[in-house]
């Protein structure tokens, strides 16, 4: 098998998932090392960026995407910005606070927007407060970096008592 | 550290179970979340160590999983951290990224639990032969455990939330690892690999995401984890692998019918090479190991074990390799010693010996 850059043998056959699909690239080990130096360190983040940002360029102008991408989760801080660039999100919250940015990325990926497998038998019993584990335990950590130290051991004891009250 | 580790052997390597001259093994994981804390992503330190002790408190504490060994993968050096990857025990990602993170394996390393990985857990099963339907009971009984103990991130429309849209819902990969060398040999491999992707499976080198095939070993698994229950996406890889199966086997065929002389003459020079080089490459020994597990298969090499040569495909790697042949050793050096570790396990053609002692270095 010839590489798809040259005419060299192709020894590398490489597995590329870009945008949702999968493509076999042929190549000899001199492309392979440019191809994959290239083409990003996993192939996961990619993925999810690539399919995203071909949804977002559907009638999206500058100024809209720049809006977007400004855009944080309450919960987490994480930035649309952040999540295109790395394909990650940063909490489960995201999936509320983006849903709309999301949606089609899901049925791009995926056809269907709702699940159908097997659910934890104990149920989301209370997933407000351990959304709010997570904001408390951001703010702790700002808390910190401002250098607030009493504010952070109130923030500290609140999510120990949270915690106390939960599964132990 | 992971000395035992090394020279045991999976049972996925067993070359036993259903198709296994073809099938190597089936694999699924299943990726999970905290509901209580950040995905990976924007996790400091501290939360990182939290989630590490808190999963391996919770996974101990079940009496049915306190016979799991946790690994402190943080703690491992490089060796021992690329030992598990080739071993498919934990992921490259694990492997390389920072920051408290962990394993738990059971002795059969049928299961291993990843902790912090691109997810909080991620669990997984891999069972020689195709034997999906296994798995998953297997994998589903241990999420039904682990699940007693904590709140993993769960949306009652999207299902198992994930930190990357692409695994959210089931958050399953289901994955069968095949061995195609007919054809690879015959050039029909990218037209397998083309209707595989249409029904929406994705094809893997050897090593999962990202990685180049190696040895003609390939991952198929289901793209989509969204909208499908998980008995559909085992029964939508499984169903197609008996075809890929029967196309494998059509080409073998066919290869011997219209060039026995050529594919014996392949196969024996493989076998050749392993036994006498004096030095070879892990790519190389690959290659080769191939054409020779595909040779026995055949019937084309009478005096050789399948599980010998499952054995070799993980031993000759580098960091088993320098395991087994006791530490660091440079490339030039990893050649010779691996060429001295083939030729003693390929020439005495005993598959229950057990291992030689490490080489003295010079």
């Amino acid at each position: 098998m010839k590489c798809q850059k040259c005419d060299k043998p192709a020894t590398f056959h490489i597995t590329d998932l870009t945008g949702g699909e999968a493509h076999s690239v042929h190549l000899c080990p001199n492309c392979a090392k440019s191809f994959l130096q290239t083409s990003g360190a996993t192939a996961a983040a990619p993925l999810a960026s690539n399919a995203i940002n071909k949804q977002l360029k559907i009638g999206q102008t500058a100024k809209e995407l720049a809006e977007l991408d400004g855009r944080q989760c309450p919960i987490c801080g994480i930035s649309f910005y952040e999540f295109r660039q790395v394909g990650r999100l940063g909490c489960p919250h995201d999936y509320e606070y983006f849903s709309t940015e999301l949606e089609p990325l899901l049925n791009n990926v995926h056809g269907a927007t709702v699940h159908s497998g097997k659910r934890p038998r104990r149920g989301p019993d209370d997933t407000r407060s351990q959304t709010a584990m997570i904001q408390l335990r951001r703010e702790m950590k700002e808390a910190v970096e401002r250098e607030e130290y009493e504010l952070a051991s109130e923030i500290r004891d609140k999510i120990k008592s949270i915690e106390g009250g939960s599964l132990s | 550290m992971l000395e035992d580790l090394a020279i045991r052997c999976g049972e996925w390597l067993k070359g036993i179970g259903p198709e296994s001259d073809i099938v190597m093994s089936s694999r699924i994981r299943l990726a999970r979340n905290l509901a209580d804390y950040p995905f990976i992503r924007r996790c400091n330190d501290i939360d990182r160590a939290n989630i590490e002790s808190l999963l391996r408190t919770r996974i101990m504490a079940e009496p049915r999983l306190k016979d799991l060994t946790f690994i402190d993968v943080a703690e491992l050096g490089l060796l021992d951290r690329q030992l598990l990857v080739e071993r498919q025990l934990i992921s490259r990602e694990l492997a390389e990224s920072s920051g408290a993170r962990a394993v738990a394996i059971d002795h059969a390393e049928r299961l291993s639990l990843m902790i912090n990985e691109e997810d909080h857990l991620r669990l997984q099963v891999i069972q020689s032969g195709l034997n999906l339907q296994f798995a998953w009971t297997s994998i589903n009984e241990v999420d039904d455990l682990i699940e007693q103990h904590v709140n993993y991130a769960f949306h009652p429309d999207l299902g198992y939330l994930s930190a990357c849209p692409t695994n959210v819902g089931t958050g399953m990969r289901v994955s069968v690892m095949v061995h195609l060398p007919a054809l690879v040999i015959a050039r029909q491999i990218d037209k397998v690999f083309n209707s595989l992707q249409k029904i929406g499976l994705a094809v893997r080198g050897l090593h999962g995401e990202g990685s180049q095939s190696t040895g003609d070993f390939y991952q198929i698994s289901n793209q989509v984890t969204l909208g499908k229950t998980e008995l559909e996406l085992v029964e939508h890889v499984g169903s197609i692998i008996p075809t890929v199966i029967s196309y494998e086997r059509k080409a073998r065929e066919m290869l011997i019918k219209d060039g026995n002389h050529n594919l014996f003459d392949q196969v024996s020079r493989a076998i050749g090479l392993l036994q006498n080089a004096q030095q070879i490459t892990s790519e190389e020994t690959m290659h080769l190991l191939s054409k020779v597990r595909m040779g026995i298969n055949l019937g084309l090499i009478g005096d050789l074990e399948i599980p010998v040569i499952n054995k070799l495909f993980i031993h000759t790697q580098p960091a088993h390799l320098q395991k087994l042949r006791g530490g660091q050793l440079d490339q030039s050096n990893r050649n010779r010693e691996r060429a001295n570790y083939l030729h003693l396990h390929l020439n005495r053609r005993d598959p229950e010996a057990g291992e030689s002692p490490p080489a003295k270095q010079g």
